[in-house]
């Protein structure tokens, strides 16, 4: 059939010149934003950036917050996983119940942690019937950075484990059972089936639960803002303020820019650190 | 797993689904509860003093409602282009062997290594020019090109699961493509491309970047949120996190069959 040469290129075009338009176009104008400055082209965007109280800050706790949240994230949607792997009865209900929150945006799960831990919040109240704390207690202001960076983290496992889950679990399901059982019969434990069998073939979608949560977690911005306001700058933050308050485009251009040069090389990590060969996939 | 092993599981199980439900739950009190609730100490963990009313003080803030109805027509558009553009290339990648369809697939994978909503920064400046800054339709365009990577692929992986051989059928009984394409693969397709749809709407709803970058006035709800956050009581601020919630929630619930296909290996 003739139609079949020119029909798929008339099917992708449409999506091709939108992605074209909103992603390639948008994405050269950011890295050439960033270098336009007052005086021409230059680095200039870039000495104020680095030059800004808070971008040694942001760049510390944005760090922290990806190094603390992807492992304890990776972690427990992997016991999850495997809770419901043993799971027969009520298995739908319990799945459901736990990707909930992958319809929470993230705004929203850094207002209902608001709501557990202001100063008069359920969690001080929980802690005022043990007996731990004498009446309302603040953690979340400039004072207490560590309990606000213990909320940040809590908000963000809160909500966003349910992608790592979804992606383990679609891929927990493509592991043929024959394999354990195989273990099994030549003695392995529970403990060692996991290690040698489950994890090597869950590498795959370990590999891209990790891309998309690591590039999404340097992009946390709204968590933040939520609980703690301006009290614990972020890289993202950051760029949202130089663009909406200083009216400064070309200092938050060059975050955008450190953004993506940072879940690029976060994405080639991931590609490398957990490369799977053909044959060796399930 | 017997006796002890057994409890242990069982309690794990529904400690990890109160971790997820509890915290929805006392949102919900400290926005139904109004401005008393938040400052009640020590704090009634059931529902004595909720009403409507808080919520419905919450609702006739001044531009709330706007808001919210900005949100709806932001996600409404941005789920009828995502389908609009993404199904006819999941269709192509499923359908065809064809020269660029790698590059296609490249394409759409690279957009998942950027954090594409930070690509709205640029994007004002030309949007004051055309007159689509400050619109729901603007932010539509941006989370659009968020959404149509996940519609291209989900659509891929579900026209790749429904049998070639059945559309081959309609042709040989005298269906042009176009009509086996409507009356055979479509029914089969839709309850997914559905969800996809619905994916998308949830995208939009939630995004708060780049619709607080490309909105003044006509904010959406979680823009809106955004900027009044600092100088709004506690009440209303978990009112607006809730009604954010609610239909995040009902939606993951319509689509939580797709949910695999949306996320699976296959989609990567």
């Amino acid at each position: 059939m003739t139609q079949s040469r020119w029909l798929p290129y008339a099917l992708i075009a449409p999506a091709m010149v939108f992605l074209g338009i909103f992603f390639i176009v948008p994405l050269v104008q950011t890295i050439m934003l960033s270098f336009q400055g007052g005086s021409g082209f230059g680095l200039e965007n870039y000495s104020k950036m680095v030059g800004d109280l808070n971008f040694g800050l942001a760049i510390k706790n944005t760090f922290l917050l990806v190094l603390t949240v992807i492992p304890l994230q990776v972690g427990l949607a992997l016991a999850m996983g495997m809770m419901l792997q043993k799971m027969t009865a009520g298995r739908d209900v319990v799945l459901w119940i736990w990707t909930i929150p992958l319809g929470v945006s993230d705004l929203a799960a850094g207002l209902v942690w608001l709501a557990l831990l202001q100063n008069t919040g359920y969690i001080n109240s929980m802690l005022f019937a043990m007996g731990l704390i004498e009446g309302p207690t603040p953690w979340l202001n400039s004072e207490t950075p560590v309990t606000l960076f213990v909320a940040v983290v809590l908000a963000e496992v809160w909500r966003a484990t349910a992608i790592v889950l979804v992606i383990l679990v679609g891929g927990l399901q493509l592991i043929p059972k024959e394999f354990g059982e195989a273990a099994e019969i030549f003695g392995a434990k529970p403990w060692t089936r996991f290690t040698r069998i489950t994890l090597p073939l869950l590498k795959p979608s370990l590999q891209s639960a990790l891309i998309l949560r690591t590039v999404l977690a340097f992009e946390v911005f709204a968590v933040v803002y939520a609980l703690g306001g301006r009290n614990f700058p972020v890289l993202v933050g950051e760029a949202y303020v130089w663009q909406r308050e200083n009216q400064n485009y070309g200092v938050a251009a060059a975050y955008a820019v450190l953004v993506m040069i940072i879940s690029l090389a976060a994405t080639i990590f991931w590609l490398r650190a957990l490369r799977t060969k053909p044959e060796a996939q399930a | 797993m017997t006796g002890p092993r057994r409890f242990l599981f069982v309690t794990g199980v529904i400690t990890l689904c109160a971790w997820i439900l509890v915290p929805i739950y006392l949102i919900a009190l400290g926005s139904f509860g109004g401005r008393p609730a938040v400052f009640k100490w020590p704090k009634d963990w059931l529902p004595w003093n909720a009403s409507l009313d808080a919520m419905l003080l919450f609702l006739r803030i001044e531009g709330v409602w706007n808001a919210a109805i900005n949100s709806v027509i932001a996600a409404g558009l941005t789920m009828i282009f995502s389908i609009l553009l993404g199904a006819p290339a999941g269709y192509a990648l499923a359908r065809f062997d064809f020269r660029g369809a790698n590059a296609f697939r490249l394409l759409v994978l690279l957009t998942r290594a950027f954090p594409l909503a930070i690509l709205a920064l640029p994007l004002t400046v030309i949007f004051i020019k055309l007159g689509l800054y400050d619109t729901p339709f603007g932010v539509s365009l941006v989370h659009t090109a968020l959404a149509l990577p996940f519609a291209a692929l989900v659509t891929a992986s579900l026209f790749v699961g429904i049998p070639r051989e059945l559309e081959e059928a309609a042709w040989v009984f005298g269906c042009t493509r176009w009509q086996a394409f409507t009356k055979v693969v479509l029914p089969l397709a839709l309850p997914g491309v559905a969800a996809a749809a619905i994916f998308a709407f949830v995208i939009s709803w939630n995004e708060v970047f780049a619709a607080s970058v490309l909105t003044v006035r006509e904010r959406t709800l979680t823009a809106y949120l955004l900027t009044v956050l600092s100088e709004s009581p506690l009440h209303y601020r978990f009112a607006g996190g809730f009604i954010l919630i609610v239909p995040s929630v009902l939606f993951i619930f319509a689509v939580r069959k797709y949910l695999f296909a949306m996320w699976g290996v296959s989609s990567k």
